[in-house]
């Protein structure tokens, strides 16, 4: 239980500093930067909070259905949108995926360097 | 029988029991992913109680609330692949940085190549982060908020149920250029689906996802300033 009070701790800090300051940012991703922040400055451990965390990331997916569900209930609001919708959420979301992936790979380190790399470091 | 509807009980146990069926059957039927399958056992059941979906979200807070430790927690893969991530830093920022400013122009220019309503188009700009940042984002363009957070689910689902076969099929298939690809295009979802994949591409999933949120916000700046 440790480890789920640290997580909560920090969600809760994530969400105050969001309502106090106004910080264009949710209070979840907040939290994220500043448990981060506290596990790379070693004031909270790795052992601490690492059984918690993969429970609670294997099982992520659990936690969008409600919000899934929510969407359901809005399409018949979209109306005469829909043609806009579907080809600007398809396109969009498989042009993300493209350019990102494809970006990632070009810029990736070449075998033999990383080879080098891993040599020089060993 | 309706108090017994409106008991936290029955929303959190049939989320739950849903979720758990749904992942057996994704055991035997591969191509039927859990969100889908989880999200239309508990339609089913809402309909057949003529429960109004629209009042489910209300019911099942505790799960809601439950995101925010769950998305601190997505540190702890992040961390423990700090090596690999100091040194992909260039690929990280760059790949983020493209894949951001990708989702915006492309969502804009498709809608209005659609002729969809400005409403829409303001609503769909920010439909690559997490609804709580596009939610913020759409209030401040003067988009529909409630329309940013379902584009942005629908979003979510998109990628993290057909993403992989998508990028598998162009030859994305190493676990760094899978997960950055995953938590741009589809925040949590793709986060989700990536830490199913590996450990690693859960790691750069997640790091794509908050980085990809801030740099969507900051992105953002000098769009307000245009539209005044």
């Amino acid at each position: 239980m440790r480890g789920f009070a640290i997580l909560l701790g920090f969600s809760l800090a994530g969400v105050l500093l969001h309502d106090t300051l106004h910080l264009p940012l949710p209070g979840n991703v907040i939290g994220l930067v500043l448990f981060l922040a506290a596990l790379f400055g070693k004031v909270v451990k790795l052992e601490w909070v690492e059984d918690s965390a993969n429970l609670l990331t294997s099982h992520l997916l659990l936690f969008f259905i409600p919000y899934v569900i929510g969407a359901v209930a809005l399409i018949p609001f979209i109306g005469h949108n829909v043609v806009s919708i579907v080809v600007g959420v398809i396109g969009s979301t498989f042009a993300v995926l493209w350019v990102t992936g494809m970006i990632a790979r070009k810029t990736a380190p070449k075998e033999k360097e990383a080879q080098e790399r891993a040599k020089l470091s060993a | 029988m309706q108090n017994f509807l409106h008991d936290p009980l029955f929303g959190l146990t049939l989320t739950i029991a849903a979720y758990v069926l749904a992942k057996a059957v994704h055991q035997r039927l591969r191509w039927l992913h859990p969100i889908l399958g989880s999200s239309a056992i508990i339609l089913v059941v809402l309909l057949l109680l003529g429960f109004p979906i629209r009042d489910f979200q209300g019911e099942v807070g505790m799960l809601t609330t439950l995101l925010g430790p769950a998305t601190v927690a997505l540190g702890v893969p992040i961390y423990k692949h700090r090596a690999l991530i100091r040194e992909r830093l260039a690929t990280v920022t760059v790949s983020v940085l493209a894949g951001s400013i990708t989702g915006i122009v492309s969502a804009g220019l498709l809608v209005m190549a659609t002729r969809g309503s400005h409403e829409v188009l303001l609503s769909m700009l920010p439909k690559s982060v997490s609804s709580p940042i596009g939610i913020e984002i759409s209030k401040a363009l003067g988009g529909a908020p409630e329309l940013s957070v379902m584009f942005s689910v629908i979003t979510g689902v998109l990628g993290g149920v057909f993403g992989p076969a998508f990028l598998y099929k162009v030859g994305l298939r190493d676990p760094v250029s899978f997960g950055l690809a995953m938590g741009s295009a589809a925040h949590g979802f793709g986060t989700a689906r990536s830490l199913q994949e590996s450990e690693t591409a859960g790691s750069f999933s997640a790091l794509a996802m908050g980085l990809s949120g801030i740099v969507t916000s900051l992105l953002f700046v000098p769009i307000y300033i245009w539209l005044g």
